[in-house]
């Protein structure tokens, strides 16, 4: 038999680097920009895009481990209740005499073991989807935190708590840095650990990868109790800028969330997605909100901009792709 | 091997049966146990306020009991509802002379055009009903403060005629009840006696073999959230006409109720199976469990949770029967 | 008036990049089961799909019953009464039997357009019974197995009143059997003046059935026969376009130490009492019917469905296997049956597929080493000579044949000694199939423990050492291929064995 040769070089294709999404999406950025410093002559300053970055990156923090979510195929529309609950109990702990200190920690441990409760539910009964499950558990996180506080807020914190979200390293804010820190770490985890490239295998084909040796449970309940603790770092973000909480924060975060992974480029049907797109979409969804507020749009119009936004972006590589396997179909 | 597949399919049914009976049981008891507790529970007044919200949610748990046999699931009627709500009020509001059947087409129009929209994307650009319907939510609420302004349209505002939708009678019935038993009547025959019908089950069954046995895949799923849409709107004007307010947040989360009703009443969140019995029973119970938690004294800060855990707790339920009935099939072959 | 019911003259089908049909011919008379055989991409499935109207050719006629016929989609060849009957069963498990039949031609009243559910009933029972079936038309299709839902599957094509039937593939999931049952119900299809197109890999299906043979070969048409004008060794050659010398190229390998015992292994409701040892440079051949237990029992070897009585020993050390993670750490393999769906990332390059088992060689405390990863990648990818160019190219470009080389190149990075392989010819053309046994006679040399679950007995006969034959879960019958023929295997497989619920269809 005629031996081949099989080479492990990758060729560099000039044509493909370019059709890559990222470029549409640094595009869209560049856009939004010009279009913010046409709505207001102050907008391109170093200071105030920094200053712009703390309005919307609360948020951001659930974004990347939501990118894990969503590779692996699941959904996680939780995460907004999420960041209720372990705030709800972060105030209600600290009012009740608890160390600020102690209050957060156990604030993280809320979104934590929130999130794991949804991957043990979608791995221990495969029958329910992701989608059942955290809508379930959605209604439930966000019903306790009404238990616990009804229709009140709870705020009073520590000064030094404020710090979190207003505080400055020189001239950029901290929460920005903390971000930065987050999405490096984030970047690594999926791109170049086995951790990673086992992710992206369950969303490719679970039953091939459980046949691989991969253990797909383990990896689901991770990912998931991921998504819960970094939505109790929103949680520490909001509150930290809002200075108090109530029973009804972050309330459709989740959408804003999708929105920002989908239109990073992340497939929702699974298996393909990269963290640099999904940080790119973070800004763009940010600066173009930024931009809008700059002209006084109203936040029901930024609901629908949002909405359509969401649906544009998981409509356009679906196009492209239905036109492909037509081609294929054999 | 076929004395062994008669007892599964007879233990397939039983589970079917078994529920709805459990239901009812559980209905009864929940019944008693409220009326000891607090005897104004079974009056009149409260009867009906609680039966005219169920048929509501009847309503709308029958659309969504169609969209989740073809494996789908719709957050945005809540919105729907509100918007359709919302565009009928206003409408009313500048001409109260308007005849109410011609408001309640309305209604359905602007309902119906919202669920082709989720439809068409669902349908046609494949996108994933969660996503789909996430994003059209959002728009649809957007859309409602939009039209309204921000501002709400109260009861001074809406015609006596308007109002009465509610209140009036047909044959002795309750209209919001009469509606309700006019639509399970229609979409019994509809999904069990119809070709279409039964090609929804088909679709949400087996999709590649509805695709080979000719069915068209695209215009099944429009339709289905189309007639979702409808009834939302149809939804809509009943709930502003009863509750005699339309605000930009009305039915905010309601979606939440209409899919716990759907999944109590045996809606196999997997597609393929469910009954209109099983849906009203579903209903039945939630409407009951609503209006009795506040005559129990417990906080209605407890409402939220209580559906959330009623949500798990019965496709938990489903799930671990089905299960047990298998393991004792397994154990059964004796090997 | 025509000779024949059904005729295709130069029929082409080109899709972007492939030419999946050129310039084919086939021709069908009136009562003749006719076999239509082939390698796998031969285009047998296009072709087909051409004749139910799911694609439409590019270039060619269709003459049906004499006249020419376009078709724009599946109905319109059902209306002219072509049924198929598919590969994989396809049907609707929560519906009943009775609206798996009627599907897409439900009996409706004229006016109003209401289903006439007592009717269908009626009628689908009849046509059950026709078939030699008591099958309740009012139960639920998923509760019936594969054999009863091909039963019904025919019923369907039946109630369409087709003259002509195709059935693709029918046997492939169907125990012996299940499969004579098959057979007399197509000769009855015959008899009562239906045409029938039957595709299948098995030689047994064709010589019991069929009276004309055509052969495609990579999207060409080859020829017809007459079933009896040919050998067997001359249908190979033309399905594989050369002779296939020596099918079972069959090492002496020097047998040594015990590698893997089973004791008294089970699982509920799927096997019992299973036992058995495999020794080093071995080839244990697991046979018997299916649906006797054999890939649950390698399964649970496995750990992907762990099992629940009884021990496993590997190298007479005592194991508990709970995972597949497991079992790969005590260096057992597995080739699983469905590569696509068990083996594959269709959507990865080959490299990253064959790395996946074992990313903890090219890692540092879970950080992946993308160049060793490659190095090793391209090695394996050669060893198994994969047709490709890099190791990027995606799976889904690979042919099938070369889509089970790449999983079994999977199995050669961990430092396995125990290979399980599952079926692994099956749905593999005759070349491929060469290729394999090849590979795992050179397994057994090296010293590897290999077990292979078969079903085909010219395979179990030529390349096994020694014969487990499994029936409803449990060990019937113990061999060493010194001492074996075929009969002695088929009487372990059907050993009577008294249970009230099993054994009856």
């Amino acid at each position: 038999m005629e031996k081949r040769i099989i080479t492990n070089k990758k060729q560099f294709d000039i044509k493909s680097f370019f059709l890559q999404w990222e470029w549409m999406l640094v595009l869209i950025f560049i856009l939004i920009n010009i279009m913010n410093a046409n709505f207001s002559p102050y907008y391109l300053n170093t200071n105030n895009l920094l200053n712009a970055t703390m309005a919307f990156l609360d948020k951001a923090f659930i974004v990347l481990p939501m990118a894990f979510v969503i590779i692996m195929g699941d959904i996680d529309i939780s995460v907004g209740s999420t960041v209720a609950l372990s705030a709800v109990v972060m105030a209600v702990l600290y009012n009740a005499g608890l160390p600020m200190g102690l209050a957060m920690m156990i604030c993280l441990l809320v979104g934590a073991t929130c999130g794991f409760i949804n991957g043990f539910l979608i791995t221990k009964y495969k029958e329910l989807s992701a989608v059942i499950v955290t809508l379930a558990t959605m209604t439930i996180y966000r019903g306790i935190a009404y238990v616990i506080l009804e229709n009140q807020a709870s705020g009073g914190f520590p000064m030094w708590f404020s710090y979190l979200g207003w505080g400055y390293v020189g001239k950029i804010p901290f929460m920005l840095i903390a971000f930065a820190i987050c999405a490096v770490i984030y970047g690594l985890l999926l791109h170049k650990t086995t951790f990673g490239r086992r992710v992206f295998a369950i969303g490719n084909n679970d039953t091939a990868s459980r046949f691989s040796g991969v253990e797909v449970d383990k990896i689901k309940i991770i990912v998931f109790t991921l998504a819960g603790l970094m939505a109790s770092v929103t949680a520490l973000f909001l509150t930290s800028r809002m200075g108090s909480t109530r029973p009804n924060v972050a309330m459709g975060y989740e959408l804003d969330v999708i929105a920002m992974v989908v239109l990073g480029g992340v497939s929702t049907a699974g298996g393909k997605g990269r963290m640099i797109g999904t940080i790119l979409s973070i800004f763009i969804i940010g600066f173009l909100r930024y931009g809008l507020g700059l002209i006084n749009t109203s936040a029901q119009v930024l609901l629908i901009i949002i909405g359509m936004l969401l649906i544009f972006s998981v409509m356009i590589p679906n196009i492209k792709f239905k036109k492909r396997k037509k081609a294929k179909e054999a | 091997m076929l004395k062994r597949n008669i007892q599964n399919m007879m233990k397939a049914e039983n589970i079917s049966k078994f529920r709805e009976l459990g239901l009812l049981v559980f209905i009864i008891i929940l019944t008693v146990a409220v009326q000891i507790r607090n005897p104004r529970f079974l009056t009149v007044s409260n009867l009906t306020n609680m039966i005219t919200n169920t048929a509501i949610l009847s309503i709308l748990a029958v659309g969504m009991m169609l969209v989740i046999i073809t494996r789908g699931i719709d957050l945005s009627i809540g919105a729907t509802l509100a918007l359709s709500g919302m565009i009928s009020a206003l409408t009313v509001s500048a001409n109260p002379d308007m005849h109410p059947i011609l408001v309640i087409l309305i209604g359905i129009l602007v309902g119906t055009v919202c669920g082709l929209i989720v439809g068409v994307l669902v349908g046609k650009a494949g996108i994933l009903p969660i996503i789909a319907s996430l994003g059209m939510m959002n728009v649809f609420r957007g859309l409602t403060f939009m039209v309204s302004g921000g501002s709400w349209v109260s009861a001074h505002q809406m015609p006596d005629s308007f109002q009465s939708i509610s209140t009036s009678k047909v044959m002795g019935i309750n209209t919001l009840v009469f509606i309700a038993i006019v639509i399970y009547i229609i979409f019994y025959y509809f999904i069990n006696h119809t070709r279409t019908g039964r090609q929804i089950y088909a679709v949400g069954s087996n999709p590649d073999s509805a695709k080979i046995s000719g069915i068209n895949i695209d215009k099944i799923l429009i339709m289905v959230y189309g007639i979702m849409g409808s009834l939302a709107g149809l939804s809509g004007v009943l709930w502003v006409s009863k509750f005699a307010s339309a605000q930009g947040d009305t039915a905010m989360g309601y979606e939440l109720n209409v899919i716990a009703a759907c999944v109590l009443g045996g809606v196999s969140i997997a597609g393929g199976s469910g009954k209109i019995s099983g849906i009203i029973l579903g209903s039945l119970l939630l409407g009951i469990l609503h209006n009795a938690l506040p005559l129990l004294l417990i906080s209605p800060f407890w409402q939220q949770a209580i559906q959330g855990f009623i949500i798990l707790g019965a496709v938990l339920i489903n799930v671990l029967v089905k299960r047990n009935a298998e393991r004792k099939n397994l154990v059964r072959r004796n090997i | 008036m025509s000779n024949y019911v059904l005729e295709l003259n130069g029929i082409t089908k080109i899709f972007p990049g492939v030419k999946a049909l050129d310039n084919v011919h086939f021709q069908l008379k009136p009562g003749e089961i006719h076999a239509l055989m082939g390698e796998n991409g031969a285009g047998k499935s296009t072709f087909i799909k051409i004749i139910t109207g799911v694609h439409s050719p590019d270039e060619g006629k269709m003459l049906l019953n004499g006249e020419e016929v376009t078709f724009d989609n599946p109905r319109d060849a059902q209306k002219l009464g072509i049924a198929a009957i598919y590969q994989h069963v396809t049907c609707y498990p929560d519906l009943t039997v009775t609206e798996n039949i009627f599907m897409g031609h439900e009996k409706v009243d004229k006016t109003t357009k209401r289903i006439l559910w007592k009717q269908m009933h009626a009628e689908a029972k009849e046509l059950l019974e026709e078939l030699g079936s008591s099958i309740d038309p009012r139960s639920q299709m998923g509760t019936l197995s594969v054999a009863q839902q091909q039963i019904v599957e025919i019923a369907k094509a039946l109630s369409t009143k087709a003259k002509i039937i195709i059935m693709d593939e029918p046997t492939a999931a169907l125990t012996n059997r299940e499969s004579e049952e098959l057979y007399r119900i197509t000769e009855k299809l015959r008899d009562d003046g239906a045409s029938i197109i039957f595709i299948s890999h098995r030689f047994e299906d064709m010589y019991r059935l069929a009276s004309k043979v055509t052969v495609f070969r990579d999207g060409k048409y080859i020829g017809t026969w007459g079933i009896n004008e040919v050998s067997k060794e001359d249908f190979i050659v033309a399905m594989v376009g050369r002779e296939v010398t020596q099918l079972f190229p069959k090492i002496e390998a020097k047998i040594g130490k015990e590698i893997l015992r089973l004791e008294g292994l089970g699982k509920t409701g799927h096997f019992a009492d299973v036992s058995f040892t495999l020794h080093e440079g071995e080839i244990l051949a697991l046979t018997g019917l299916v649906g006797a237990g054999r890939t649950e029992v390698c399964q649970a070897i496995f750990g992907i469905m762990p099992y629940n009585q009884g021990k496993v020993y590997v190298e007479g050390q005592e194991v508990t296997i709970k995972s597949p993670k497991d079992s790969i750490q005590l260096g057992i393999g597995y080739l699983p049956e469905d590569r696509q769906q068990q083996g594959l990332m269709l959507q990865w390059g080959i490299g990253r597929n064959i790395t996946l088992p074992t990313l903890e060689k090219y890692s540092k405390k879970g950080w992946l080493l993308e160049s060793k990863e490659d190095e090793v990648a391209k090695t394996l990818a050669e060893k198994v000579n994969v047709k490709a160019n890099s190791i990027f190219d995606l799976a889904s470009s690979l042919s099938g044949g070369n889509q089970q080389k790449v999983v079994v190149a999977k199995l050669l990075t961990a430092d396995l000694k125990i290979i399980i392989l599952d079926e692994p010819t099956k749905g593999v053309d005759v070349g491929a199939k060469a290729a394999i046994y090849e590979i795992m006679g050179e397994l057994a040399s090296q010293g590897y423990g290999v077990v292979m679950v078969s079903s085909e007995m010219p395979e179990v006969l030529g390349m096994s050492d020694k014969i487990v034959v499994m029936k409803e879960g449990r060990v019937t019958g113990i061999l060493d291929n010194k001492d074996v023929t075929q009969e002695t295997i088929l009487k372990a497989a059907m050993v009577n064995k008294t249970t009230e619920d099993v054994g009856s269809l």
